[in-house]
């Protein structure tokens, strides 16, 4: 069997395994879309401007929603899944055997990346559906790429967390601690308005705050050119670069207590 | 390579100062089942993870199937079948699937079935992993370990936590296994599974052989006495001085033999001559567990129920 073919059969074994544990996948996908209705409930009265046009606040929030749906479908799941797996034995079982650690590898971050754009598109059914969001058609390619780079991106950084991860018990702290910080300074949860300046550019060396714009922009429904944010996606792409490279170098088959 | 499955010279591990292997020689047949005996942190997971490939040596040589282990080459991944201590499965799958999954992995995997009904797992073949007892969790680990059908099967103390005739299924498949020619690397702290499955075996303690061979010589067990216990009745007249009686205060009695033919004779001949019944008389051979009690410097029941330290030196 070629090494693409293992990668397949792994998302497929995955796929399996994560449709079997029921609770946990309702709350992967329940989880951004009661992040939405909660959001939409508490300032859902206030209209937002968006490039000098005002819209609604639903507008506002589907595609950051969207963001956060990916950010934890691919960086927090990822990170959280390979820490508990790491501890039960199975990742070092797989080094034993002649799966390709990358096809392994891929297996996880593709299967991921799907699970994102799923969870993508049942927010933005969501709002179409009860916020009358309307769904951008000439920046759609815009769109995909972003959730794709931003997919991707997040992955590897997923991976290359659980390098200072100890164990199962510590992920969730570790992953949150890193990631919700993030998301509430990077104009995910809530508009960055009137913030301090130093605030802004301390979220803008990171790259949620980037993948938060170029969702942004690819989803604005005023926007008339192609809706690519070029800058935001090497940042974002540049950061999964490096997750790549850290995951590469540092990645660890074997749990540290 | 002629012949020879795993040559390991002068091995040595350290971690810090801690020399975890200082230093061992083993080498291992095609087609034998080679077991490594020893106690609870005495080397062996280090020696065998070595020879696996998950550890990378401190020093030494070490050849399995031609293959140096720690460059961990795929070629040499599809020749080797792995049993870990610990089991670690992906929960949600069921028995079949996982088996499947794994077979997947090697270029000609033994069919699916027979890596099922080998383990004993037919009947759960549709089970999720989770919903497994221990024991059979166990099992499908063993099947995982046979699904790419290996030439060189590594089991690191596979039968530990089993109930008695768990052990037993689990020594017939590894019979099995080298029926079909396949040769096993075992280890194992109990001497009985060493005994009962190994061509030739090795007791490691701190990092050293200390004996090596088939279980039956291993550390001089053919030449050591055999050792002839029985109980003698009240009022019976003394024994012959020249067999060197031990008798307790509970007039148990306990011979060592080094002619045990000879001083049976002479003993059964007394006791015919005295009319004089030896009660629960036996016969044994010192068994592999007194040689590994010695070895690993462990008390035996014997000495354990005298007292270890000698009373002047009791801490007060």
């Amino acid at each position: 069997m070629s090494s693409a073919a293992l990668a397949l059969r792994e998302v497929r074994y995955q796929n399996k395994a994560f449709w079997r544990n029921p609770a946990s996948a309702f709350f992967t996908f329940a989880f951004p879309l009661m992040f939405l209705v909660i959001f939409n409930l508490l300032f859902g009265n206030a209209k937002r401007v968006i490039e000098g046009q005002t819209t609604t606040t639903a507008t506002f929030y589907v595609p950051a929603i969207a963001a956060f749906s990916v950010i934890t479908a691919c960086y927090t799941n990822i990170a959280i899944s390979l820490s508990f797996t790491r501890d039960g034995g199975i990742l070092k079982r797989v080094r034993g055997t002649p799966l390709p650690a990358w096809a392994f590898m891929a297996g996880r971050i593709v299967h991921a990346t799907l699970m994102a754009v799923l969870l993508v598109v049942i927010v933005c059914l969501f709002g179409v559906l009860f916020y009358d969001v309307s769904i951008p058609t000439n920046t759609m390619p815009a769109f995909l790429v972003t959730l794709i780079v931003g997919a991707a991106s997040f992955c590897a950084l997923g991976l290359a967390i659980t390098c200072i991860i100890p164990n199962g018990d510590a992920s969730p702290a570790i992953v949150n601690a890193s990631i919700l910080p993030l998301l509430f300074i990077s104009d995910i949860f809530i508009p960055l308005q009137g913030a301090p300046a130093w605030l802004t550019t301390f979220a803008k060396v990171f790259p949620v705050w980037h993948f938060s714009k170029a969702m942004q922009a690819a989803f604005n429904p005023f926007e008339t050119g192609s809706g690519f944010h070029l800058t935001d996606l090497a940042v974002v792409a540049a950061w999964g670069l490096a997750g790549m490279f850290i995951a590469a170098r540092f990645f660890s088959w074997e749990p540290r207590r | 390579m002629d012949g020879i499955a795993i040559e390991v010279q002068n091995l040595k591990k350290s971690y810090g100062d801690l020399e975890a292997v200082a230093g061992i020689d083993v080498q291992v047949r095609q087609g034998e089942v080679y077991s490594l005996l020893g106690p609870n942190g005495a080397g062996k997971t280090t020696t065998v993870e070595i020879l696996e490939g998950y550890r990378e040596r401190t020093s030494g040589e070490v050849n399995v199937l031609g293959y140096d282990p720690a460059r961990g080459e795929r070629s040499f991944k599809q020749r080797i079948g792995i049993v870990l201590q610990s089991t670690g499965v992906e929960p949600y799958l069921t028995v079949e699937e996982v088996v499947e999954l794994h077979r997947g992995y090697y270029p000609s995997p033994r069919p699916l079935d027979e890596v099922i009904e080998v383990v004993e797992l037919t009947a759960k073949r549709k089970s999720r992993v989770g919903k497994l007892s221990g024991g059979q969790q166990r099992r499908l680990d063993v099947a995982v370990g046979l699904a790419g059908d290996p030439e060189l099967l590594f089991l690191d103390e596979p039968t530990t936590g089993f109930d008695p005739s768990a052990r037993r299924h689990a020594w017939a498949m590894v019979k099995n296994l080298q029926a079909l020619g396949k040769t096993v690397f075992l280890t194992t702290h109990y001497m009985d599974e060493a005994q009962n499955l190994a061509d030739r075996a090795a007791i490691i303690v701190g990092g050293r052989i200390v004996a090596e061979g088939p279980p039956g010589t291993l550390g001089g067990r053919a030449e050591a006495p055999t050792s002839v216990t029985f109980q003698l009745p009240p009022h019976a007249p003394p024994l012959p001085e020249h067999l060197h009686p031990h008798v307790s205060s509970s007039r148990g009695v306990h011979l060592e033999a080094t002619e045990p033919m000879k001083t049976l004779h002479d003993l059964t001949g007394w006791a015919l001559e005295h009319d004089v019944e030896l009660e629960s008389l036996s016969v044994a051979r010192p068994s592999l567990e007194d040689v590994y009690l010695s070895l690993t410097g462990e008390p035996s029941d014997a000495a354990a129920s005298s007292p270890a330290v000698p009373a002047g030196e009791r801490p007060t």
